[in-house]
């Protein structure tokens, strides 16, 4: 409280008022059961800096943060499980040494580092996206869904779509980077595992084509590892989209928590931290049932 | 194989101080051979160098250092490397906003990246020992308690648990260092405990309770040798993480605080003036990079050395 305020001139009466409307007049145990029983419905109290109840003020940021972590998941996937059953198919060549160089470095590649990186390159030296934000102001289109991809196409605004995704593609890329080099690691190894299984050998004694048995029968077994990495991975977006949001300015959950942080506004913390690991312990939950649907020979 | 599956057991029986020594010893250790399997992968020696060096800079970093690194000079306000335009090979990677030598940060904020992954790894690990040898010898209300908790802890992701402790705590060195190691200990608690299981099965450790020795003793000089390898492969495979997570913690302004010169932070100033000085972020960033790819290539080869299960060959 004290360090909010600063060396502001406020009167001891001014600081019982202020106190007593944030609610911090209260014994700490007491506040505490008080937001227990408040977050249960859903209730998290009113963002000291916004002067409105966080839900409203995170539901308000959620859509560009899902819109943000769901094409990065795409991307990750899109690109990384070709190529790591490529990689485990053609084990030991060039290729294969090339992208498993190139997941390493993915992998210890610092994100918000990543991200200035592709900043500089593609938005100040060579012009060719945005350098932050979600649209360009003049293009923007009424809020139906709050995902400007969904948005735009409902307007049917094809100048608004290019641009939001002109806006996307940095910060989903950087995004998605680390994800996707896990992804491919993941693929590779389990692919090359399932590669070397009797089944195969002897759907390729059958006289099946290469591609066939790669595509057909090994790929749905080499893909269950692969299935529950991503959704575990998905729940750890979260914690990268707080740093690639701050630095591509993008108007979403993460970036508000960053500056929240900051101004000291704690309920909102409070908040969005519960929301995320609500989200996160979701996802690991997917993960679960999803391998048992994948693979019927674990049981729950 | 044979060797693999004799040696150790053979150790604790012979050498009551402990299976460590078996190092010393002159007949073919376990050890020995897993060493001598990672010096000939050329790539994970290389890169454990790499690390090495690290940290030899990091401890004598005012020799490495060509200047003072908080040293303000704004006549070299935003100065480039000396191979551009403008440059000087006195300051060869260039100068930031306030024309502090760029090289000698990144030399000093060497010190930080490695002060906190080998504290983190070094705490955790000691607590997560303890704590999964406790669980696993022991069993019952140890275990459901400590398991408890690590489920518990698993439960939250792990940047943004560390993220609001930090907002809790306040940032600063130490602080950074107990906000990770908060959730860092369940790692090697939950390895540590698993092969805990698996080993007091095992007839060594029946033969040491039939002789009547102490639950301490069986968990620290019977258990705890042969169940090292996986964990000291697990800690060095966590510290590039750990780095990692420290760097995004600086860069956030939630970690290191400036003036001191971290390799989070640098990205973090460098960020500001990208318009027009892209190598104040560039070469801390590479630096990170560097760091974490060689510990990442490194542990993967102790991996392939010290456990047989996941060699690719």
């Amino acid at each position: 409280m004290q360090i909010m305020l600063g060396d502001q001139h406020v009167t001891p009466e001014m600081e019982q008022t202020l106190r007593k409307d944030m609610g911090l007049d209260l014994p700490i145990q007491e506040r505490f059961f008080r937001f227990l029983y408040n977050a249960s419905r859903g209730n998290f109290g009113r963002s000291f800096f916004h002067r409105r109840p966080v839900m409203e003020v995170i539901l308000e940021r959620l859509p560009a943060t899902i819109e943000l972590t769901l094409c990065a998941m795409l991307i990750a996937i899109i690109v990384s499980i070709p190529l790591g059953v490529l990689a485990a198919v053609r084990k030991g060549t060039i290729y294969d040494r090339t992208s498993v160089v190139t997941a390493m470095v993915g992998v210890s590649m610092p994100g918000f580092w990543f991200g200035i990186i592709l900043i500089i390159l593609f938005s100040i030296n060579l012009h060719w996206l945005p350098v932050s934000g979600r649209s360009t102001f003049s293009l923007s289109v009424p809020s139906v869904t709050g995902m400007l991809l969904i948005d735009t196409l409902l307007a049917g605004r094809v100048d608004s779509f290019i641009d939001a995704v002109k806006h996307l593609i940095l910060p989903t890329i950087t995004l998605g980077m680390a994800m996707g080099a896990t992804l491919m690691q993941v693929t590779r190894a389990s692919m090359m595992e399932v590669l070397k299984q009797d089944y195969i050998l002897f759907a390729e004694a059958k006289g099946l084509k290469r591609r066939r048995v790669t595509f057909l029968h090994a790929l749905k077994n080499a893909l269950i590892p692969t299935v529950t990495v991503a959704a575990i991975q998905t729940g750890q977006l979260l914690g990268g989209n707080m740093i690639i949001e701050t630095i591509f300015g993008w108007p979403g959950v993460g970036s508000l928590v960053v500056r929240a942080i900051f101004n000291r506004n704690y309920p909102l913390v409070q908040a969005a931290v519960l929301i995320y690991v609500m989200i996160y312990v979701l996802m690991n939950f997917i993960a679960d049932i999803l391998y048992t649907v994948l693979n019927p020979k674990v049981r729950i | 194989m044979m060797v693999t599956d004799t040696d150790p057991s053979e150790n604790v029986f012979n050498n009551n101080a402990g299976g460590i020594n078996q190092v010393e010893e002159k007949t073919v250790s376990l050890f020995s051979i897993n060493i001598r399997n990672f010096l000939s992968n050329h790539l994970a020696v290389f890169a454990s160098i790499i690390v090495i060096s690290a940290i030899v800079v990091s401890i004598f970093s005012p020799w490495f250092a060509p200047h003072d690194p908080n040293k303000t000079n704004l006549f070299l306000r935003l100065q480039p490397p000396a191979w551009m335009e403008g440059g000087d090979w006195r300051h060869p990677l260039g100068a930031d906003h306030l024309g502090r030598d760029i090289l000698s940060r990144i030399i000093y904020g060497t010190r930080v990246s490695i002060t906190v992954g080998f504290s983190v790894i070094f705490i955790a690990t000691s607590i997560g020992i303890l704590t999964g040898l406790v669980a696993g010898y022991l069993k019952g209300y140890f275990d459901i308690v400590i398991s408890t908790i690590v489920d518990i802890l698993l439960g939250f992701p792990y940047l943004i648990f560390a993220i609001a402790l930090m907002a809790a705590m306040g940032p600063g060195f130490q602080n950074i260092i107990l906000a990770l190691v908060y959730k860092e200990w369940v790692i090697p608690c939950r390895v540590v405990r698993g092969e805990t299981l698996a080993i007091k099965e095992i007839e060594y450790v029946e033969a040491a309770q039939a002789v009547g020795a102490s639950r301490f003793h069986i968990m620290l000089r019977e258990i705890l040798p042969n169940i090292l390898s996986p964990v000291i492969v697990v800690a060095t495979t966590r510290m590039a993480t750990v780095i990692i997570l420290e760097s995004s913690l600086s860069f956030l302004g939630l970690g290191v605080q400036p003036p001191t010169a971290s390799w989070g932070n640098m990205v973090a100033d460098g960020r500001e003036f990208m318009l027009e000085a892209w190598w104040v972020s560039t070469f801390s960033g590479i630096a990170i990079l560097i760091l974490v790819l060689s510990m990442n290539i490194a542990s993967l080869g102790l991996r392939d050395a010290f456990d047989p299960r996941f060699s690719e060959s």
